[in-house]
């Protein structure tokens, strides 16, 4: 692999609640190669999220965030805001779920683009307004003058995610980070818009951090994918090999409660029990209440992320074989 | 197991809107839902899927008598339902119940679980006190409820355990159809699955009919005995649910089916142009004609009636027996 571009170390963050702190992110280790894309999946309050509001310092001041992360060999962590600004927009862009609440409601969009404009890349009247265009225009919006004028609340719920799109594009990034960019959109919408993000990538080769908790969308996205339960790092591979060959309980777990669109129904497999609470994962695995594998030192060691194959980490205890599910083996049937 | 449970007839649905800004805009009717006939027989599915705006959620209102049809009728059991608000309708009401996708939403906040859970049988049954207490216990226990979250407020308990609640809660009249409104979208895929599960279960045991309203297709396949795909109001096709989605025929549906991110080999994607029309200016003839790679001049004039095909499947498709539709799929 060659030298990351984004190498986020031991990241961990604490949010502060009437004296007691909960831990959001516990540690969390990942990579990302230059025009990488990267899946992470995991349920609600897992920490895919937090990880990268914390690395761009986008997080209120009650967050405690801790460990390293790097842009090439600029640390983020407790950087300047000076130093932020720099990054933000310019070499990481994000973009996320519902684009209508993240676009200014009382400006035009084309006001808009061109603010991001000359923030990042000091463009100015005649000059922003063709980038603006061509923005519009590489984001696959038809009739780019005369969107110019509109406001968010004239466009549909697939353009604004365009227009946010052309806006995290304006500082020619080299990663963007997309948070859940399609959950609130139609599915024929979404495959329009993970078309543009993929035909987008092999124009500008930027990176990508494709967060989601729909693994259809990661599994048909992503080169490399993550998955995060209870604001750790459970499992990582490279897509083929998590999708066909997960070695988490976890993870096989997530597969296997997923109905299909082809072949015959079978029953799914539930994962028993629910994710714990911000703040109450237990001492051990977090994994261990819900796994059907669990020994007495999953509850109270956690873990080690381990090598288990050729770029496939695992943290877990138990090292399972390759093609064996642990939902399947006898003591799961309890 | 022949009789119809529920039949739907040329449901419409309009409303009055203005088109233009302001209050002094054109006024316009906006067809939300626009001649839906379905039936259900007893302890089926049927799923219902679309995407946002086409009217599945309306049908589903509809269906109850939450809100009066415009035109069409709905007949359970042979007999006319009763307009909403009358005697007769209430007394139907115990024996159909709506699901909704935000537990939390559907739950008061400031009452114990439990005492919601007895709620529809102080207002429909008037049992005892300690007998609506036994029936509870019992709902509790077939949706995986224990009795110790009886005196639980919703916001102690877990998304995927406020929706037991409420499917509890729905369960308390022994009702013989469920309309169920995207109710496992706001939950996590671990959590789904198990809501899922519960939902099979409790149709074996209790013969429950479902009316299963998502956009989620692996859902809808996964709990459906048929399903029907809706578009601006209309429904466009339906089939036996592993048929319809192993084969859908309607151009419209092999979009949605092929949009569908899967896990393994990618399929061939029918990349769908543009956004679903405004339903305040439906398109004419076959509302699809301006997204659909296939319409002709006939499809821009003339609206394509849902028929029946030899083999069973209904489409709203003029060019859907055409050969070079065939290929081109």
């Amino acid at each position: 692999m060659t030298a990351p571009l984004v190498e986020v170390t031991g990241l961990t963050v604490d949010f502060e609640r009437d004296g007691r702190s909960s831990r959001a992110v516990d540690g969390v280790d990942l990579a990302i190669a230059p025009g990488e894309a990267l899946g992470i999946v995991g349920e609600s309050g897992s920490g895919k999220s937090v990880t990268w509001l914390a690395a761009l310092g986008l997080l209120p001041a009650r967050a405690r965030v801790g460990g390293s992360v790097r842009i090439d060999k600029q640390q983020l962590i407790g950087a300047a805001p000076k130093v932020l600004e720099g990054v933000r927009g310019k070499r990481i862009a994000m973009i996320f779920q519902d684009p209508s609440s993240c676009l200014n409601p009382v400006h035009r969009i084309g006001w808009q683009l061109v603010e991001a404009l000359k923030l990042h890349r000091g463009l100015d009247g005649a000059a922003a307004e063709a980038a603006t265009l061509r923005l519009l225009d590489q984001v696959g919006i038809a009739d780019a003058r005369r969107r110019l004028g509109d406001f968010p609340h004239q466009l549909s719920g697939g353009l604004n995610q365009r227009v946010m799109i052309a806006m995290a594009l304006a500082g020619e990034p080299d990663l963007l980070i997309a948070d859940e960019p399609t959950t609130a959109l139609d599915a024929t919408i979404q495959a329009q818009i993970l078309a543009l993000l993929a035909s987008i990538r092999r124009d500008t080769g930027m990176a990508l951090v494709l967060i989601s908790h729909d693994l259809g969308v990661v599994a048909e996205n992503v080169n490399r994918v993550a998955v995060m339960y209870a604001g750790r790092l459970v499992e990582e591979a490279m897509g083929q090999d998590l999708f066909g060959a997960a070695r988490h309980p976890y993870t096989q777990g997530l597969l296997a409660a997923l109905p299909t669109l082809t072949g015959p129904r079978r029953r799914l497999a539930a994962i028993p029990g629910t994710v714990p609470e911000p703040g109450k994962a237990p001492p051990g695995c977090a994994f261990a209440p819900r796994c059907p594998l669990a020994e007495p030192r999953c509850q109270s060691e956690p873990p080690p992320v381990r090598h288990v194959g050729l770029m496939h980490r695992a943290a877990c205890h138990l090292q399972i074989d390759v093609g064996v599910s642990a939902w399947n083996l006898p003591r799961a049937a309890e | 197991m022949s009789m119809t449970l529920l039949e739907a007839t040329g449901l419409r649905r309009h409303y009055q809107v203005r088109a233009g800004r302001g209050p002094f805009g054109a006024k316009a009717v906006l067809r939300a839902v626009d001649g839906v006939s379905l039936s259900l027989k007893p302890g089926r599915t049927l799923g219902l899927v679309g995407e946002s705006g086409c009217g599945k959620s309306t049908t589903g209102k509809l269906v109850l008598g939450f809100i009066p049809p415009t035109a069409g009728t709905v007949r359970y059991r042979g007999t006319d339902m009763p307009p909403a608000g009358t005697p007769a309708w209430r007394a139907l009401r115990p024996r159909m119940q709506m699901v909704y996708q935000d537990p939390l939403g559907a739950l008061d906040r400031r009452l114990p679980v439990g005492v919601q859970i007895m709620e529809p049988l102080a207002i429909h049954g008037a049992k005892s006190p300690a007998e609506q207490r036994d029936r509870a216990a019992g709902v509790m226990a077939a949706v995986g409820l224990q009795m110790h979250q009886f005196d639980r407020y919703p916001h102690e308990l877990s998304g995927g355990q406020r929706q037991r609640v409420v499917l509890a809660r729905a369960l308390m009249t022994e009702p013989d159809l469920l309309v169920c409104d995207e109710p496992i979208s706001a939950l996590d895929v671990s959590i789904q699955a198990q809501v899922v599960n519960l939902l099979l279960d409790l149709q074996d045991q209790m013969g429950i009919a479902y009316l299963f309203i998502s956009h989620d297709l692996k859902v809808v396949r996964q709990v459906s005995h048929e399903v029907a795909v809706m578009y601006l109001g209309r429904i466009v096709e339906q089939g036996e649910a592993e048929d319809l989605f192993a084969r859908p025929l309607h151009p419209y549906t092999r979009a949605l089916v092929s949009a569908i991110p899967v896990l393994g080999p990618r399929r061939e994607r029918l990349l769908l142009q543009g956004d679903p029309p405004n339903p305040v200016d439906v398109p004419s003839g076959c509302s699809f004609h301006t997204r659909c790679p296939f319409a002709t001049a006939a499809c821009r004039a003339e609206t394509p009636a849902l028929r029946t095909l030899p083999d069973g499947r209904q489409v709203a498709c003029h060019r859907v027996e055409e050969p070079a539709l065939q290929v081109a799929a």
